[in-house]
């Protein structure tokens, strides 16, 4: 039984140092950070995907899974308790990556009523190179990922175009994490 | 580590941390845009800084080195009692070095030390809407908003401008975060604003009683609002410091006596003292 | 001339610390205050700051009384930080007030009415000299009692309803909204509205309440019925399906009924404003059901003009401690900002060629 296997060996801590990783991730869009490291989640689930589940999910939100990481379904929802989301729901967890203009992008009044994807990737800091610019950034950076679709440059425009509605996405790979929110601009690296 | 018998570490619960934690992410996502929060009563009032403290409770972790400033000043009453209050519930380090900090909340400053990378300012805020004192109404205020539509804010800089010659705001002054959300930057004098225009660390910003929070990423374009004819400007006492001698930094005025006389000194206490430990004396110092 | 930093706010901090306990405490020869006979002899202050606190514990209620020096704002407030940090393990089903056990039960629509009139423990007809017999602790003769005549007393509403008289119940809600997990948004809902009343400062209500009666967003109200007594609190646990009693809590309902001559939308009928408190508190709660009422006139397509009609403005400024906070921190440093202030000030005056 998925279940049996553990969350944070200290809930407190264990989330806050995600946390920590994750708001920095979303500070400076691509910079990689390290999470998870203690976590032995289900299969197919990876540490850090774990790791920012335990920290953001609960029973105050909504959370969409998608089938390819069913497996994990039972200790997600023992260890987090989410309630069932749809497309409208605060997170959607999934390894590959959704139609983002069939998620919930938020509205003029409240962008902030949006959802956040969590994308399970193949790797981070290699693969495909793309360049990214915005807020966070001193300068334009060099991002690389394993996974991303081919027309992920066009997807990830649309998104940004809806400024400031639009989903951000919070990468994991192994223990890497990293963050794309709405208000990055991406292009080919 | 320790923390205060009865309350978890940070004093906050965890079911709190995560919806403040996830307010933080939408915040920093959309920089400059308010963010409802389930703001939690506080053990201390509001007005006090109950907005920062959630932040700060939210983000601090066992590794952190806390330092406190109101008015710029590690000694000032609230400031002591918030750092204490971090001692007491999440044993965290804390400090009045600047460069040594990695977490920093103030109120009504902005550190005169550049800030780095790897630090984050968390700002306590009694009003966050920039916008309140020319529309009261938040329901109409979150449609200007939506719209970008801050025209009403224009037109009171530039009657400033034709009453007075210049713009009258001296703090709180209003500025637009990344070209699209105007933003208060909290009552920090107007001379601490340039120095939110793409600082290296991380800002958050907390309205407690108001149920607001909003960030700034690191590197972001913050700009104070202003016309090409009447461009910002800054102001501050023209003296230098009577104790460390420094002729940039923010001074307070001190009534030195019942004969009108006053002596300037710098705001920022950490500042000031680590100038004289360096052998700078103001005229109305001594060498430290 | 000498500057000395200022040093030592912590020592200041303690210090204070100290000064207010030994004021709080007193005279050390005058015995010291019970809690139990805070909640038994100041019933009513309790009742407010269980109230104003959003908690009902009497025996918490007068521990903070006596905390807070008989400031029941402060009071409140120490209820409220206490309460925020308490788990959640239920919702309870809604209380059902006709099944009260009653204590006091008024209509001032009707001479009489099944149930009765029941004056219960009032002040409305004591005559207010000053009873120097308290003064020595006289303990009072036992009241009078009688029989109870079982059964539950109808509300007044529930008489007028059937004739279509009175507007109906609205919809309800699933799950009511609850303004401390979630910040107010606008238009606020009526049951966020009524959460945010029930809250909110008794003065503000009773202040904003009389303002309606004095024209600004006049209501014609009615006193309908004013009934207090005890309720029992249920919980329906999910394994177990159905409802159990956990406590009984004393609560003051307020029925307003107004008069209304109907608009486009609604033909003409009574309308209804509603108000429910922590224990014993009528002025209160009818306050709050004459401002409930006001609330509802953009609902009712009533020109909104008067601040008791004005939802942001009632529901943003009915909580005392979130005013108190705000006007008491005043006192903090703002020496900052007064500075910028001073340099502006001078500056304009240099500009505008004042001499010094």
């Amino acid at each position: 039984m998925s279940i049996d296997l553990p969350g944070f060996a200290d809930p407190v801590l264990g989330a806050q140092a995600c946390f920590r990783a994750v708001l920095t991730a979303m500070s400076r869009p691509g910079l990689i950070q390290r999470t998870g490291l203690d976590l032995t989640p289900p299969s197919p689930l990876a540490p850090a995907t774990a790791a920012v589940l335990l920290t953001l999910v609960d029973a105050e939100t909504t959370l969409l899974l998608a089938p390819s990481l069913a497996a994990s379904a039972e200790w997600i929802e023992f260890h987090c308790g989410a309630r069932q989301g749809d497309a409208a729901a605060d997170f959607v967890v999934t390894d590959s990556l959704p139609d983002l203009a069939a998620l919930e992008s938020g509205n003029d009044e409240c962008p902030e009523r949006s959802t956040t994807v969590i994308l399970q990737l193949a790797a981070l800091g290699q693969g495909t190179a793309y360049t990214l610019a915005g807020p966070g950034l001193a300068a334009p950076t060099r991002f690389l990922a394993e996974g991303l679709p081919a027309d992920f440059l066009a997807r990830w425009g649309a998104n940004h175009r809806l400024y400031p509605r639009g989903i951000d996405l919070i990468l994991c790979a192994g223990t890497d994490l990293a963050a794309l929110p709405r208000s990055v601009a991406a292009s080919e690296g | 580590m320790t923390s205060a018998a009865g309350y978890n570490f940070a004093y906050l619960d965890e079911q709190t941390k995560r919806m403040i934690r996830r307010a933080l992410l939408k915040a920093v996502a959309i920089p400059g845009h308010q963010i409802p929060f389930g703001s939690r009563e506080m053990p201390l009032p509001y007005g006090w800084g109950t907005g920062g403290i959630q932040v700060t409770a939210a983000v601090l972790g066992p590794d952190d080195v806390l330092k406190v400033i109101d008015q710029g000043a590690d000694d000032t009453t609230n400031a002591v009692s918030i750092r204490r209050f971090f001692a007491r519930t999440a044993g965290v380090a804390t400090t009045t070095d600047t460069a040594a900090a990695t977490l920093i909340q103030t109120r009504h400053r902005i550190p005169e030390k550049p800030l780095r990378e790897d630090q984050i300012l968390v700002y306590q805020v009694p009003q966050p809407e920039p916008l309140s004192r020319l529309e009261p109404s938040r329901a109409e205020t979150r449609r200007m908003h939506a719209l970008a539509e801050y025209g009403l804010m224009y037109v009171k800089l530039y009657e400033d401008i034709t009453r007075f010659g210049h713009v009258a705001i001296s703090y709180d002054y209003p500025v637009m975060v990344n070209g699209r959300h105007l933003m208060a930057p909290s009552p920090i004098p107007a001379f601490d604003n340039p120095k939110m225009h793409r600082m290296a660390a991380l800002q958050l910003f907390g309205a407690g009683r108001e149920k607001r929070i909003y960030a700034v990423p690191p590197y972001t374009s913050v700009v104070s609002l202003d016309f090409d004819d009447h461009p910002f400007r800054t102001t501050r006492a023209p003296q230098c410091c009577g104790l460390c001698g420094a002729d940039s930094s923010y001074l307070d005025e001190i009534v030195a006596d019942d004969k009108g006389g006053r002596l300037f000194v710098c705001s920022d206490t950490d500042f000031c003292e680590e100038r004289r430990a360096a052998g700078h004396v103001g005229p109305e110092g001594v060498a430290a | 001339m000498a500057y000395v930093a200022v040093k030592g706010g912590e020592r200041a901090i303690d210090n204070a610390h100290a000064w207010l306990a030994a004021t709080r405490r007193g005279d050390p020869a005058v015995t010291d205050l019970g809690i139990d006979q805070i909640r038994e002899q100041l019933g009513r202050a309790v009742d407010r700051v269980m109230a104003e606190g959003s908690l009902y514990d009497p025996e918490l209620a007068a521990l903070a009384i006596k905390q807070a020096q008989g400031d029941l704002i402060e009071a409140a407030f120490l209820l409220r930080a206490y309460r925020t940090t308490l788990p959640r393990f239920a919702h309870s089903e809604p209380v059902d007030t006709a099944a009260m056990a009653i204590h006091r039960r008024i209509s001032a629509v009707f001479k009489d009415l099944p149930g009765g009139q029941v004056l219960g423990p009032t002040y409305d007809y004591t005559h207010r000299l000053l009873d120097f017999g308290l003064e020595s602790g006289d303990v009072p003769p036992p009241p009078a009692e009688a029989p109870v005549d079982g059964g539950p007393m109808q509300r007044v509403n529930d008489f007028l309803k059937h004739e279509g008289l009175i507007e109906a119940d609205g919809p309800a809600h699933e799950t009511p909204g609850d303004l401390t997990r979630e910040p107010l948004s606008f238009p606020a809902s009526r049951d966020v509205r009524l959460q945010a009343l029930a809250r909110g400062d008794e003065g503000f209500l009773l202040a904003m309440g009389y303002s309606t009666q004095r024209g600004y967003g006049g209501s014609h109200p009615f006193a309908g019925e004013i009934r207090m007594g005890t309720v029992k609190i249920e919980i329906e646990p999910a394994e177990l399906g159905f409802a159990i009693d956990i406590g009984d809590v004393v609560l003051t309902e307020c029925q307003m009924v107004n008069q209304f001559k109907g608009s486009r939308t609604t033909p003409p009928q009574f309308t209804r404003g509603y108000g429910l408190t922590f224990g014993h508190g009528e002025r209160k709660a009818m306050a709050m059901a004459l401002v409930d009422r006001a609330m509802r006139a953009e609902e009712l397509g009533e020109d909104v003009t008067a601040p008791a009609q004005n939802v942001e403005f009632v529901v943003y400024h009915s909580d005392n401690i979130e005013g108190t906070g705000f006007v008491e921190h005043l006192q903090l440093p703002h020496y900052v900002d007064f500075q910028s202030e001073l340099e502006t000030i001078r500056r304009m005056r240099a500009e505008a060629g004042v001499s010094q």
